[in-house]
């Protein structure tokens, strides 16, 4: 049980770095928001909002941002689905022309409980959010990367239709990767008797989080959506894991977290403690996964647009220092993008491991 | 705050997107390549053990092999010691019936010899014989020339 508390290595780390930078955030957006008091009324031109911008870019949002060009923002409006009092409001997220204006008395929220989240303000000032079921940019990358999974895999497929050949092209990539998932954590793990019911799971598991891991480090449409390091996406995926887990669960499994054989019984009666310990285990695995691949993949996230930041923070200050600073900037960004890449393949391999030592203790048959 | 509050939209795409995925692909993507995977292992395990197989027999071939050119070398020993031995045998043959016709050759030349010695010998005899005679004739005619030797020739004798 003790798997279940297993936090490994590269997460502790990772969380360091998610912590030094939020200091480094929170110290940059108390900064920005000083001095954009000031410039608020006299120049239109805003200070760069280091903290704003790296949330801003590994947040869900309404449209889909390209680029900048001065004043002109180049963006793909995507739509907005509403449910509120019971009705259905679809419309383009364009309509919000970027944030700055409401549609049908809904708005962007800038700031608050909220922010950046579709609001409806009442009578009061107080701040409603309705039922959002917007096709919001995660959704609309997390659409495309899955149809580029199935074309992918739909292709793989086909080719090993053909028969006893010499695997070519996207099939001779895969298939040390499919063996890999096969050999190496399914069999492992769960054991040759049973592993063939997960196997389909974990290899789509695994492609899946590989995939978006890898097109979430591309900054370029229509990649770069922080698909893995958003909660709700891992969150759906561990639940998945979480829901095989405790369907596939034989009766051995299920004995072992409400009568834990080899335990003293006066922990389980009259205080039930290993059967409430066993219990909360069998939630917090999965919680742990969701937590594990959302925050490894977002800090990656933070602090490779940390170092973006960093060239127009100097360059603010003067353009001497923007000029210093950005060869620096750029060696760290490729060192921390080498290391993500290597991330992506880790944590989908923790993810798909962990997943099927679940699934390996649901099935495990009894040896006492 | 938004970093950590997870939308409600986006689990609901998530799970229809994931669930469509996970759905499709297992039931027509995996079971396929696995399949195709476990075939061609299985075809591999097959060869591997055909070639062993065949690995196995070449070496019982190459043992029956030895063995079939041990006994043909060992026949050849054989049938040349037999061409030897006829060789020499029929040589020894040859060789005595030589000497035994050389030996009846010699037997009768010596036979011959004897004989035109034997032959030389007789006629040899006649002709001192006849010789004798002659002589004895020619010394009688001599000393009988006379009719007082004659008559004393005669009263010798009487």
């Amino acid at each position: 049980m003790i798997k279940g508390y297993f936090v490994n290595i590269l997460f502790f780390k990772k969380l360091q770095f998610l912590i030094s930078f939020l200091f480094l955030v929170v110290s940059f957006q108390s900064y920005a928001s000083e001095t954009e008091k000031e410039h608020q009324t006299s120049t239109k031109e805003e200070k760069l909002n280091a903290g704003k911008l790296i949330i801003g870019h590994i947040v869900d949002a309404y449209e889909w941002h390209l680029a900048d060009w001065g004043d002109t923002h180049l963006t793909i409006p995507l739509p907005v689905i509403l449910i509120d009092e019971g009705k259905f409001h679809i419309f383009m997220s364009s309509k919000f022309h970027h944030g700055n204006e409401s549609y049908k008395g809904y708005e962007i929220a800038q700031g608050g409980r909220y922010n950046g989240k579709i609001v409806r303000t009442i009578e009061d000032g107080t701040q409603i959010r309705p039922i959002d079921f917007s096709f919001t940019k995660n959704a609309f990358g997390l659409f495309i990367s899955s149809a580029l999974m199935l074309l992918i895999f739909f292709n793989v497929a086909k080719m090993y239709r053909r028969g006893n050949e010499v695997p070519k092209g996207m099939q001779a990539l895969l298939e040390p990767v499919i063996l890999f998932v096969r050999d190496e954590i399914a069999i492992k793990s769960i054991g040759k008797k049973h592993y063939r019911k997960f196997l389909p799971y974990l290899l789509t598991v695994f492609f899946f989080i590989l995939l978006n891991n890898l097109f979430g480090l591309i900054p370029f449409f229509p990649f770069g959506a922080n698909l893995t390091g958003n909660l709700a996406i891992t969150g759906v995926l561990a639940l998945f894991t979480f829901i095989i887990t405790t369907f596939r669960g034989n009766k051995n499994y299920y004995r072992h977290i409400f009568n834990t054989l080899g335990v003293p019984w006066w922990l389980k009666v009259p205080l039930p403690l290993m059967p409430i310990i066993e219990l909360v285990g069998v939630f917090t695995k999965p919680f742990v996964l969701m937590i594990r691949l959302f925050a490894n993949i977002a800090a990656g996230h933070i602090v490779i647009l940390g170092f973006v930041s960093l060239i127009f923070v100097f360059g603010q200050a003067s353009a001497l220092q923007g000029f210093i600073i950005s060869p620096l900037s750029v060696i760290l960004l490729v060192f921390m993008n080498v290391l993500e890449l290597l991330v992506a393949f880790i944590q989908a391999y923790v993810f798909t491991l962990l997943s099927s030592i679940y699934f390996g203790m649901a099935v495990e048959e009894s040896h006492h | 705050m938004e970093l950590i509050s997870p939308g409600i939209g986006l689990v609901f795409w998530m799970t229809v997107a994931f669930g469509i995925v996970f759905f499709v692909l297992a039931k027509y993507a995996w079971p396929t390549i696995t399949m195709a995977l476990a075939k061609r292992e299985k075809h591999i395990i097959e060869a591997l053990q055909a070639a062993e197989l065949a690995r196995k027999e070449i070496v019982q071939l190459k043992i029956d092999n030895e063995v079939l050119l041990q006994q043909a070398r060992e026949e050849r020993d054989v049938i040349l010691a037999d061409a030897r031995k006829i060789r020499e045998k029929f040589l020894e043959e040859s060789r005595q019936k030589a000497t035994e016709e050389a030996e009846r050759i010699i037997e009768n030349a010596k036979e011959n010899i004897e004989n035109e010695r034997k032959a030389a010998l007789v006629e040899i005899k006649n002709q001192i014989a006849i010789i004798s005679i002659e002589v004895a004739e020619k010394i009688l005619k001599e000393k009988l020339q006379t009719t007082e030797a004659q008559e004393k020739y005669i009263e010798k004798l009487l």
